[in-house]
């Protein structure tokens, strides 16, 4: 045998024997990547393992729950708990795809109050335990536009005649058909009202319309802030967090508009069939914590999911003089124009309205 | 003396050193090769049934069998066959309604053929999964009470929808995937046009593909050519400038091209900076078609030049010489004589680049902004978001029997025998 196949042996061997133990002991939590899954990392897994002495793999998806209806069907599942927004959560449990999670686990808020009072309305499922409020919102370039001429509302957005330059837009409809509206001026009341009549999505699309020519799609979380900092586009559609993370973490010029915000959920789920559903279980329990949300909160600013945590919430891990709560999607002046998303709506008019969305991209 | 040889021979067999009839021998000995190649090939056959050919078999008739309904709603199927489609919906079937729904709820699949129905009418999905919720309460008769959960079910198009979907061996998904629909009552008709997607895409992708093929050859050609007739210490270094990039991952290569082309990248800084262009009129070569096949040039081009290179290879110098004692013009001898030779070589690489091109997914979701998108990303979101996998199996087929189809044609005109790929 060469020495290179001997060689090529032993790294096998190797692999097999880290994957082995990986299947034995660890915990496979997966989220979103970027500076969210290091806020979790920081307020969750870390002192997780420091408790229980188990160890944590993390790992990075896209979101969605393909990978978790391939697991689940094909009996190997090898993740253990995943982060998933609300839509999935639902669809995944109607589906069958997660294990339920008794309520009772969850621990109760340090001045007693029971953990099924203390989580903020719907922020409790069958199968799902919210950790964070997160938002999609529009920043700009404040070296570009300041001052007088900063934009305020989301209809500043899509005015491309006293704000000229490009716009970053995800590259899908849910969230950017509910913007178009909301700068149409439709209270955000009404939103999904209007959006459920042909009219009201003709009149999103003609909205669109609008900025077409203008726009740059994206279709990951960490592209906005860059698409920004290169100077493709001087305003864009992001995830709130990750504009706050790039503002104060790597100095950027970037503001964020919480003008007509639409906000969703983070859920904590387990997949059926988890190897390790006991210490699943704990974690969940654990990181949905009074303590923890409220962490997690110091390094990215995403609320969390219950009341008591609110309260708690402290300073920005890396500069103590920011003050966390006020840079919250739920944080009262961010809050005043907000839109919940409707995860029912979405469930049932995705496959049509993304059909209808590619269309009229290709057009 | 002769004649006498041959039917000696005839009837004494030839012999082996141990005796045997030598055809005999000659047999065994076929055999036994034949079962020593058999047995080589085997692992591999085994390999490409069981990693590609039953997979793809299996998708392929996903894209024409989804039982999903069916089988979580036995009672509701069988009411629904019998039905003819436009009368109003009978009490037993309001019956075998409320009986699978519950069943439904209890067992968690009623999202799954929720979202089944919505597959079939955009909508609905939320009728069922909160309908289920509620179903408890439902006593008869049945049709008024459902109606009270939620008057949609007094709504013949979502029965209409039940029953197309009830049906598990389907034309439906290939027909969504050429942008029209099935239906109970009129068969078969076009969609609504600002859904029309797909055969659009299918266009685009054969003329992305297409013009990516031409350009790989016009770039690879004369690459292929110095390759193939510099000195070796020249054409081993170009070699390298070939292959490195072709080591290099492919995401890699992708993401250089956003940083070289974006409206703020090196190219166009270069051009502000001579003067070409305005810094506010800036152009953009990224994010659409231009960016998309740029970057997908780049990246096939290897697959072009690699086959041309080795049948350029294979040319002898010394024909190009006769060809011009003889008295042709250098064109005319390039034109007659050398590039007949290399079609074997440019049919190889036409095809490769074409086929991978038609099937390329990563770089067109990054680059490709709105109008650089291909089937695959349509593929794609129907597998990973949409979770559609009956209508991505659709789109396959139909993506996989234009492939052959080409192929086919290929092999008429050009003749696959002709072809070398190294």
């Amino acid at each position: 045998m060469s020495r290179f196949t001997k060689g090529l042996f032993a790294v096998a061997g190797m692999s097999l024997c880290v994957s082995g133990t990986a299947l034995a002991n660890d915990l496979t939590i997966v989220s979103w990547g970027g500076a969210y899954t290091k806020s979790q990392i920081e307020a969750y897994h870390k002192p997780w393992m420091a408790k229980t002495g188990k160890s944590i793999v993390s790992e990075d998806y896209g979101g969605g729950i393909a990978e978790i209806k391939a697991q689940v069907e094909s009996g190997n599942v090898t993740w253990d708990v995943v982060d998933v927004e609300l839509s999935d959560a639902i669809r995944a449990c109607d589906e069958g795809l997660l294990e339920t999670i008794d309520h009772g686990i969850l621990p109760a808020a340090p001045d007693g109050t029971p953990a099924t009072e203390d989580f903020l309305p719907g922020t409790l499922h069958e199968c799902a335990v919210a950790s964070i409020v997160w938002s999609s919102v529009y920043a700009y370039d404040s070296s570009k536009l300041r001052n007088w001429n900063a934009p305020k509302t989301m209809a500043d957005f899509f005015d491309t005649k006293s704000f000229p330059g490009k716009r970053g837009l995800r590259k899908s409809p849910k969230v950017t058909l509910e913007f178009a509206l909301i700068a149409d001026g439709v209270p955000v009341g009404q939103v999904y009202d209007v959006l459920s009549t042909e009219e009201g999505v003709a009149r999103a699309f003609a909205k669109l319309d609008t900025i077409k020519g203008d726009v740059v799609w994206w279709e990951a979380g960490a592209q906005p802030p860059q698409l920004l900092a290169d100077g493709e586009v001087v305003m864009s559609t992001a995830w709130s967090g990750r504009v706050f993370n790039a503002k104060n973490g790597e100095g950027q010029p970037f503001e964020m508009v919480w003008d007509g915000q639409i906000y969703d959920l983070d859920l904590w789920v387990i997949p059926k069939g988890s190897k390790n559903k006991d210490a699943a279980l704990d974690f969940v329990a654990f990181s949905t914590a009074t303590e923890q949300l409220a962490a997690q909160a110091s390094w990215i600013s995403y609320g969390p999911a219950r009341a008591s945590s609110v309260a708690r919430i402290g300073t920005y891990h890396a500069d103590e003089s920011i003050q966390m709560a006020q840079h919250m999607p739920t944080a009262p002046a961010n809050f005043a124009n907000a839109l919940q998303n409707d995860f029912e709506f979405w469930a049932d008019n995705q496959d049509q309205l993304n059909e209808r969305f590619n269309a009229w991209l290709a057009q | 003396m002769a004649i006498t040889d041959v039917n000696s021979s005839a009837e004494m067999p030839i012999t082996a050193a141990d005796g045997t009839p030598l055809k005999k021998k000659l047999a065994q000995a076929l055999f036994r090769s034949r079962v020593r190649a058999v047995g080589l090939v085997l692992p591999l056959f085994a390999f490409v049934m069981a990693s590609f050919v039953i997979p793809i078999l299996a998708l392929m008739w996903q894209g024409v069998y989804n039982d999903t309904f069916a089988s979580y709603t036995p009672n509701l199927t069988q009411q629904l066959a019998k039905w003819d489609g436009v009368s109003t919906p009978s009490e037993e079937m309001f019956a075998a309604l409320v009986t699978d729904l519950k069943t439904a709820r209890e067992d968690k699949t009623i999202g799954r053929i929720a979202t089944r129905v919505n597959q079939e009418l955009p909508g609905t999905r939320s009728l069922f999964t909160s309908s289920a919720r509620k179903v408890k309460k439902a006593a008869p008769p049945y049709a008024e009470s459902m109606m009270k959960i939620d008057k949609d079910w007094g709504n013949l198009e979502v029965w209409q929808a039940m029953k197309l979907t009830s049906q598990s061996l389907t034309p439906g998904f290939y027909a969504t995937a050429l942008d029209s629909k099935y239906t109970v009552d009129q068969g078969f008709v076009s969609q609504v046009e600002n859904r029309q997607i797909y055969v659009k895409l299918f266009w685009r992708t054969l003329l992305i593909s297409g013009t990516v093929m031409l350009l790989c050859l016009l770039l690879g050609y004369p690459v292929a050519y110095l390759l193939a007739t510099l000195p070796l210490r020249y054409s081993n270094l170009l070699m390298i400038m070939v292959l490195l990039p072709f080591w290099t991952s492919l995401l890699v290569r992708t993401t250089a091209w956003i940083a070289i082309l974006q409206s703020q990248g090196v190219v166009n800084d270069l051009l502000v900076w001579i003067g070409i262009t305005g810094d506010e009129s800036r152009f953009s070569l990224i994010y659409n078609m231009t960016g998309t096949i740029v970057a997908m040039t780049h990246i096939l081009l290897p697959f072009m030049i690699l086959p041309l290179y080795s049948v350029m290879k294979t040319i002898p110098p010394s024909y190009m010489r006769a060809a011009r004692s003889l008295g042709a013009t250098p064109t005319r001898a390039f034109l007659k004589v050398y590039m007949p030779q290399t079609i074997p070589g440019v049919g190889a690489g036409g095809l490769l680049v074409f086929i991978l091109a038609i099937g390329y997914y990563i770089t067109p979701a990054l680059v490709g902004g709105q109008d650089g998108q291909l089937i695959s990303n349509m593929i794609a979101y129907h597998m990973q978001k949409s979770l559609n996998w009956s209508l991505a199996a659709a789109l396959g087929g139909i993506l996989l029997a234009g492939v052959l189809l080409l192929y086919w044609a290929y092999d008429r005109i050009i003749g696959i025998d002709n072809m070398k790929l190294g």
